[in-house]
């Protein structure tokens, strides 16, 4: 399995130029994100601009969509909060019906520098890797965050790198890229609460490829995380149970004809 | 003292309670997230009827002295009220978004019965 240290950087413009002539979307959850949400859309325009955006907004009670819209991103108003792993997966079931060939999820909080998206989308354009996620913690720099959310974060990456025998820094993060592949996986079947650390197990076990990437994240530009101290303990309870569960389940490999409508 | 064979049956129970909501999970007919007042329930059940020194103790604190697994189906009433009424507030939640869904629904209907144009932001 690949790790961290053997993935060479690639130039910017090397990525660019290889993805030109791919279908590409941009995936943005966001609630409660108007401070921040036209930020990350006009950063991502200046990325690529061949990149179309969908914002999935999960039933904020702001301007979040308005502003979205304004900017000429495509807008997914859900009708009520799904949660972060619905509202994702709305994206890319979006993405899977309209024939995308790569997506990039970038959270609408602005933590995500879409200037770091050439290390994310190398590995899945060399098609070296189904899903690439950016990692916090690779690099080691950046981004400190409260200690039950770094603990959290410790024990899920132990706990992950050991049910998918690859090491994995940051089970939390996400700012990913993938491939057709993890489009359709991603469409037809995606954890609910507190889902990157499901998702990333999920992946290897229908034998998708993963690699990390180290990026760094910013601090949020705007909004409040959704994230306190004692939610924190009962996803890690949930999550836990979840990876627990999922060891004795049996996965199929979602069909694309199946899931077409 | 709780009865040997009182407290193998409930263990049993117990028991056979987890593996049913495990069970459960993995065949995805029951979400992680309304298991975890049934594995906790089946724990703590599980815990007191193979503990049954533990089982005593608590009985003696309420003064039940004559026939301690008296508290081992107080405990598991409690558990049961406590499941009922995480399920009432589901519902109430669930009833409430399918309220939005169906008026959401009508007014799709009705703008694409009318050809109405969305007015604009």
């Amino acid at each position: 399995m690949a790790e961290l240290a053997e993935v060479p950087a690639r130039p910017p413009d090397a990525v660019l130029a290889q993805i030109a002539e791919l279908r590409r979307i941009a995936i943005v959850p966001a609630l409660n994100e108007e401070e921040a949400v036209g930020r990350v859309i006009d950063e991502l325009r200046a990325f690529d601009p061949g990149f179309d955006i969908v914002v999935v907004d999960d039933g904020s009670t702001d301007r979040t969509a308005g502003i979205a819209a304004d900017r000429g991103a495509h807008v997914l108003r859900l009708p009520f909060n799904l949660g972060i792993g619905g509202a994702v997966q709305t994206g890319y079931r979006y993405a899977f019906e309209h024939g995308y060939d790569i997506a990039v999820q970038v959270d609408g909080d602005g933590q995500h520098d879409p200037a770091q998206l050439p290390a994310i989308l190398g590995p899945v354009v060399a098609g070296d890797a189904d899903l690439c996620v950016g990692s916090r913690f690779a690099s080691g720099t950046g981004y400190q965050s409260s200690f039950t959310r770094r603990m959290g974060i410790r024990l899920f990456a132990w706990v992950v790198s050991a049910v998918v025998r690859q090491k994995v820094t940051d089970t939390t993060s996400g700012f990913r890229a993938v491939n057709r592949k993890g489009i359709a996986l991603f469409a037809a079947d995606y954890p609910h609460d507190y889902p990157e650390v499901e998702a990333t197990i999920m992946c290897v076990k229908h034998k998708l490829r993963l690699q990390e990437v180290p990026v760094e994240m910013r601090e949020r530009a705007g909004g409040a995380s959704s994230i306190t101290a004692l939610r924190s303990i009962y996803y890690m309870t949930k999550v836990l149970l979840a990876i627990f569960v999922g060891l004795f389940r049996r996965y199929a490999v979602p069909l694309e004809k199946e899931q077409r409508r | 003292m709780t009865p040997l064979p009182v407290s193998i049956a409930s263990a049993v129970a117990s028991f056979l309670l987890l593996v049913v909501v495990f069970e459960l999970i993995r065949s995805r007919r029951l979400r992680e997230r309304y298991a975890l007042l049934w594995l906790l329930t089946g724990g703590v059940l599980l815990a007191l009827s193979v503990w049954r020194d533990g089982l005593n103790t608590i009985a003696s604190w309420f003064g039940v002295e004559t026939y301690p697994p008296a508290i081992l189906g107080a405990i598991g009433a409690l558990f049961i009220l406590m499941v009922l009424l995480h399920y009432s507030t589901v519902i109430s939640r669930l009833s409430d978004q399918n309220t939005i869904l169906a008026q959401r629904l009508a007014l799709l209907e009705q703008q694409q019965r009318e050809g109405v144009t969305e007015p604009s932001r």
